[in-house]
C-alpha cells in the first residue's frame, strides 16, 4: 500500500483529514507568534519549489512555511514562456528527484500538472495552483481564516455547518473557486456562485446566478475573486466597467452587508475592479488575514505530508 | 503442421487448411489456396507436396481489412511514425490498406507528394498504403486542391482532416467540383471557433477539472451543414470519426432521406469516455475528444444498425516526449492500428461477418479499393487476406507495437481476438503474430 | 484506568503534589518569578494541581502549557499528533520554568519541552518536576522534583492520572 500522501487537490482529502489540516493550522499560527518562530520538526526534509508559473506572494509562503519548519529549501521558478525548451517536465522532476527531494511544491498553467509529477516521483507532491483547476492550501488558509475570524467575532466554534457563502468573479477560471467550494462542500457550508454566465463553468459547481445584489443580504462570507484583463480581451464580458457595475463589492453594496459578514479575496486585489471601496473601512474585510494564515496553513500542510501524523505516544 | 515460410513460393502455393471463411457472402468452412497473389481454388483442399500448408483450424479466413484513416506522419514528422513503421503496424492489424492522411509536410496537395507517399508504401510492401489528396491547399482553408490533378494519379478520396473545411460557400463550390469527378470528399467535422483550446469534451467532467472543453455542438454544426450542402449539390460526403449521439442521429436521417452520406467511428469512442481525462494524462486527449456514455453508447448503436458504415482507426503517432507534455499543451492522437480489431471485438455487440464488414469490404467501397481489396474469398481474386483469431483474449503492451510511437490508450483494456496471420497480394507480411519483414 | 498494577493510589498522588510544592517553594527561596509549565499532554493536568497546591500554601503562580509535538526528535519515525496549541501564560525571559511532566522515562519529552521553549525566550533557570520517575534515560536529563521513583522494565508502560499510578505488563495483562 503506497504510504506517501500528496495534496494535489481538496480532493485528496476527506473531512476528518480537512478538520485536522485546520487543528494542526491553529498550532502553526501559534509558532508565527513566537519570538523565535521556528520549530525542528521537518530538519533535513528538502522542499522543492517547483514554480513555473510567476508567482512571487505564494512562492515565498511555501517557502517560509518550509523554512519555518527547519526543513532545506530549493526552488526553480521558471518563467511561464521557457518551460519545456529541451527538456522534459517528466525530465525536471526525475532530475530534481534525484536529489533526494521529500515534497515538491507545483505551481503550473496548466491543469492537471501535479497528477502527472505524482506519477514520476517518489516525493508527496503539493500542488501551489494548477491551471483552472485546484489551488488546495488557498482553500485550507480561507477555511481556517473564516473559522477563526468567526469565533473572534461570533465567540467559540460558529462553525461551518450552514454556513453561507457566496463566491463571486470569473468561477469558470478559477482555481481557488473550485478548490474553495469543494472544501466548504466536505464541511458542510452552503456555497453559491454569483457572475455572468459566460465566467461560469459549462456545467455549475454549485447554486449559479447573476443577482448580486439579490444574494448579498443573505451570505455571511462574501468571496470576492480577482477580475483578470485576458477575460475582457477575449469577449467574455463586453468591458470591465460593465463587470463593475454588476458584480463589484462597491460602497452601496458594501452598506447592505450583515454586521458580522466576512469579506475576503485570495489577492491581489484589482482595486477598482471587483471592488471599489477601501477594504480598511469595511471591518469584515480579512485579507491581510489571509495571507498571514497562509503561511501557517502551508505550514501544517507540509508537517501533515512529511511529519507524519496518526495517534497518540506517550512520553 | 504448418511449415516455415520460404522466400521462394512453392509451385503449389500456400495452402490455409482447416479455418473458416467469412466474407460479403456469408460463412463456409473451406480451405483456400492462394497462388501468385491471387487465390486458386477454395474447398477440401489435400496438401501437394509441393504447396506450403499453414494450419488455420479454429481461424476466420477473411478478407484483409481497409483503414480509411491513417496517419502515417511521413513525409515530415518521422520521429513519430513512418510510412514503413505505420504499414507493419497496419499489417499486425490485418489491414491489407489504408488510407493515408494528408497531414503531412508538406501536405499531400500535389502530385510529387502523393507518389512519394505511395512508394514509400509500396517499398516497404506491407499494406497498400493509398494516399489521400486535402480538399484545400495546405489545408489553409483558402483555395481549392487541383483535384483532377491528384485523381489521375489514383487519388479518390479528400480531406483536410486534422481540421474541418470553416468556409461553407468554400465546401459548397468544393463539392460541386469534386463531385462531378467522381470523388469523395471527407470532413474532420469541428467549427473551430467553438474549439479554441478545447482539450476534452465540453460537460460535468472539464466544469470540475477546469479544462477548456469542445462542445458537442461544435461537430454537430458541421455534419448538419455538411448533410444540407448534400442534399443542395448531390455530391457524397464521408464523415470522418463521429464522436456525439446527436452527429449520429443526424447521419441516420440523412440515409432515410436517401442521401450519399457515409460515416466512420473510432475504436475509442466505442470505449473509453471522458471520465478517463480525471488522470490529466495526454494519452487520452484526441479531436474529436472522448465524450460520455451516452454517447458512447450511440456510436455503438450507430455502428450495429448500419448509420455508420465502417470502422476507422484515426492512427495518430505521437512521440512519448509530446504525450508527456502538460495536457493542453500535449498533442491530441491515438494510436489505432494495432489495437482495432481487438477493441471493436470487445465492445460492439455483433455478428463476426458484421464486424468484419465494418472493417473490410464497407470501408473498400467508401476508399475506392472494392476491386482489390475486402473481395470475396473466391477463386480468381486478390489475396489480401487476414487470418483471425476471432476470441483470443489479449492486451497490449506499448513497448511491443510495431509503431515508433507507443501513444495507446489501451494498456488496461482488455481485448478480444487478433489478426494472426496476414497476407499482402498473396505474400505473407505477418506470420503468427510476427511481421515478415 | 486500564488493568494493571496499581502502585500509587489518589491519596499517595495528593501528597506527593503537596510535598513537591512544598519543595518547590523551599528551592526557590519564595515563588518570585516562578512559572510552572506542564508538558502536553501528560503534564498539564499536574502542573495545574502543583498550581492550586502552591497557590493554597504560599501565593498564586502563573501557570501554561507547553506542546513539543513539533520538537520531537523522532518526527517521522513515529505517529505524532499535536494536543492542544501552546499556551505560555507569560514572558518567560528571566523567569524560573518548572517544567511538569506525568512521567520522566527516555528524557527526550523534556529535551524537546527545553527546546521549544528556547522559542519563547531566555529562562534564567528551568527545573523539572515529575509524578513518577521510571528510569531508564537516554539523556542526560535529572528530575529536580519527583513524586516517587519507580524501577520498571522497558516493556512495561506507566500510566500517571490523579487517580493513581499503575504499572502495565503486556505479558500478564489479560485482553478484554
Amino acid at each position: 500500500m503506497d504510504t506517501r500522501r500528496h495534496l494535489r487537490g481538496i480532493g485528496d482529502l476527506d473531512r476528518a483529514a480537512l478538520e485536522r489540516l485546520l487543528d494542526l493550522t491553529d498550532h502553526m499560527a501559534e509558532v508565527g507568534r513566537r519570538a523565535n518562530p521556528k520549530v525542528p520538526a521537518l530538519r533535513g526534509r528538502t522542499v522543492c519549489n517547483l514554480f513555473f508559473e510567476d508567482s512571487t506572494r505564494t512562492r515565498m509562503s511555501f517557502d517560509t512555511a518550509a523554512k519555518r519548519l527547519s526543513a532545506d529549501t530549493m526552488t526553480l521558478a521558471v518563467g511561464s514562456s521557457s518551460v519545456n525548451k529541451g527538456e522534459s517536465l517528466r525530465d525536471t522532476v526525475e532530475t530534481l528527484g534525484a536529489m533526494g527531494v521529500d515534497a515538491f511544491v507545483v505551481r503550473h498553467r496548466s491543469s492537471g500538472v501535479p497528477w502527472r509529477i505524482a506519477e514520476w516521483t517518489e516525493a508527496s507532491v503539493i500542488n501551489a495552483g494548477d491551471g483552472w483547476h485546484q489551488h488546495p492550501t488557498q482553500a485550507l488558509l480561507d477555511l481556517y481564516t473564516i473559522r477563526s475570524e468567526r469565533a473572534r467575532r461570533l465567540g467559540e466554534d460558529a462553525g461551518f455547518e450552514g454556513l453561507r457563502v457566496g463566491v463571486i468573479g470569473d468561477i469558470r477560471h478559477s482555481r481557488v473557486a473550485r478548490s474553495l467550494t469543494e472544501a466548504l462542500g466536505l464541511l458542510g457550508a452552503v456555497v453559491v456562485h454569483i457572475g455572468p454566465r459566460t465566467l461560469m463553468p459549462p456545467t455549475p459547481l454549485a447554486r449559479s446566478t447573476d443577482d448580486l445584489d439579490g444574494e448579498l443580504e443573505d451570505l455571511d462570507v462574501v468571496y470576492l475573486l480577482r477580475m483578470q484583463n485576458e477575460r475582457m480581451d477575449a469577449a467574455l464580458i463586453p468591458s470591465g466597467e460593465e463587470y463593475t457595475r454588476r458584480f463589484a463589492l462597491d460602497p452601496q453594496r458594501a452598506g447592505r452587508l450583515g454586521e458580522h459578514v466576512l469579506v475576503m479575496h485570495p489577492g491581489p486585489m484589482n482595486r477598482g475592479v471587483e471592488i471599489t471601496v477601501d477594504p480598511t473601512t469595511l471591518p469584515g474585510a480579512v485579507v491581510t488575514t489571509q495571507v498571514t494564515n497562509g503561511i501557517a496553513a502551508r505550514m501544517a500542510v507540509l508537517f501533515d505530508l512529511l511529519g507524519g501524523v496518526e495517534t497518540e505516544v506517550s512520553a | 503442421m504448418s511449415e516455415r515460410v520460404e522466400s521462394v513460393q512453392p509451385r503449389g502455393g500456400t495452402v490455409l487448411r482447416g479455418g473458416t471463411v467469412i466474407d460479403v457472402a456469408g460463412e463456409r468452412r473451406v480451405d483456400v489456396r492462394l497462388v501468385d497473389g491471387r487465390i486458386a481454388e477454395t474447398g477440401d483442399l489435400s496438401a501437394d507436396g509441393d504447396a506450403e500448408v499453414i494450419d488455420v483450424t479454429g481461424l476466420v479466413v477473411a478478407p484483409g481489412f481497409v483503414d480509411l484513416h491513417t496517419h502515417l506522419r511521413e513525409p515530415g514528422m518521422t520521429e513519430a511514425e513512418t510510412i514503413e513503421t505505420g504499414s507493419r503496424a497496419a499489417a499486425l492489424g490485418g489491414y491489407t490498406a489504408v488510407v493515408a492522411m494528408p497531414n503531412t509536410d508538406p501536405t499531400q496537395d500535389c502530385v510529387s507528394v502523393v507518389e512519394f507517399v505511395r512508394s514509400q508504401g509500396r517499398s516497404a510492401g506491407l499494406c497498400d498504403v493509398h494516399p489521400s489528396g486535402s480538399i484545400t491547399v495546405g489545408r489553409a482553408g483558402e483555395q481549392l486542391t487541383p483535384f483532377a490533378e491528384l485523381a489521375s494519379v489514383g487519388v479518390h478520396l479528400f480531406t483536410d482532416d486534422g481540421s474541418g473545411v470553416q468556409d461553407d460557400g468554400l465546401m459548397r463550390r468544393a463539392l460541386e467540383y469534386a463531385g462531378e469527378l467522381g470523388l469523395v470528399l471527407a470532413q474532420h467535422c469541428e467549427v473551430s471557433s467553438m474549439t479554441t483550446g478545447a482539450v476534452m469534451h465540453e460537460g460535468e467532467c472539464c466544469s470540475h477539472l477546469g479544462l477548456p472543453g469542445w462542445p458537442a455542438l461544435a461537430e454537430e454544426l458541421m455534419v448538419h451543414r455538411d448533410i444540407e450542402l448534400v442534399r443542395l449539390t448531390g455530391a457524397p460526403v464521408h464523415l470522418l470519426h463521429l464522436s456525439t449521439a446527436r452527429s449520429v442521429a443526424l447521419v441516420r436521417a440523412a440515409k432515410a432521406d436517401g442521401l450519399p452520406v457515409t460515416a466512420e467511428a473510432t475504436p475509442h469512442h466505442i470505449s473509453l469516455t471522458d471520465e478517463r481525462l480525471g488522470s490529466f494524462d495526454p494519452l487520452f486527449k484526441v479531436n474529436p475528444p472522448l465524450r460520455t456514455m451516452a454517447d458512447v453508447e450511440a456510436v455503438r448503436d450507430g455502428l450495429v444498425d448500419g448509420t455508420i458504415d465502417a470502422i476507422a482507426t484515426d492512427h495518430a503517432p505521437h512521440p512519448p516526449q509530446a504525450k508527456e507534455r502538460p495536457l493542453d499543451a500535449a498533442p491530441p492522437g491515438m494510436l489505432g492500428l494495432e489495437t482495432a480489431f481487438g477493441v471493436a471485438r470487445a465492445y460492439l455487440d455483433l455478428e463476426l461477418r458484421e464486424l468484419i464488414g465494418l472493417m473490410s469490404w464497407r470501408p473498400a467501397a467508401i476508399a475506392g479499393l472494392a476491386d482489390r481489396h475486402g473481395r470475396p474469398v473466391e477463386t480468381g481474386e486478390p489475396a489480401n487476406l487476414v487470418v483471425l483469431d476471432p476470441d483470443g483474449r489479449w492486451t497490449v503492451d506499448p513497448g511491443r507495437l510495431a509503431s515508433r510511437s507507443t501513444n495507446t490508450p489501451f494498456t488496461d483494456v482488455p481485448l478480444v481476438g487478433r489478426a494472426r496471420h496476414t497476407f499482402l497480394h498473396g505474400v505473407a507480411v505477418v506470420r503468427d503474430g510476427a511481421a515478415t519483414r | 484506568m486500564t488493568d494493571g498494577k496499581r502502585v500509587l493510589g489518589p491519596d499517595d498522588v495528593r501528597r506527593a503534589t503537596t510535598r513537591m510544592a512544598h519543595e518547590i517553594i523551599e528551592r526557590n527561596r519564595g515563588l518570585d518569578g516562578v512559572v510552572l509549565v506542564g508538558l502536553q499532554r501528560g503534564g498539564v493536568w499536574l502542573a495545574e494541581s502543583l498550581g492550586e497546591e502552591i497557590g493554597r500554601i504560599g501565593q498564586a503562580v502563573p501557570v501554561g502549557s507547553l506542546d513539543i509535538s513539533l520538537h520531537r526528535d523522532d518526527i517521522g519515525r513515529r505517529p505524532v499528533v499535536p494536543g492542544s496549541v501552546s499556551s505560555l501564560p507569560c514572558d518567560v525571559d528571566g523567569a524560573t520554568v518548572v517544567l511538569v511532566d506525568d512521567v520522566l522515562y527516555t528524557g527526550r519529552s523534556v529535551k524537546a519541552a527545553l527546546d521549544a521553549l528556547n522559542d519563547y525566550g531566555r529562562p534564567s533557570a528551568v527545573q523539572l518536576a515529575v509524578m513518577v520517575d521510571r528510569g531508564h534515560r537516554e539523556l542526560p536529563i535529572r528530575p529536580d522534583f519527583v513524586g516517587k521513583n519507580l524501577p520498571t522494565s522497558i516493556i512495561e508502560s506507566v500510566e500517571v492520572t490523579v487517580d493513581g499510578v499503575v504499572i502495565i505488563d503486556p505479558e500478564t495483562t489479560v485482553d478484554q
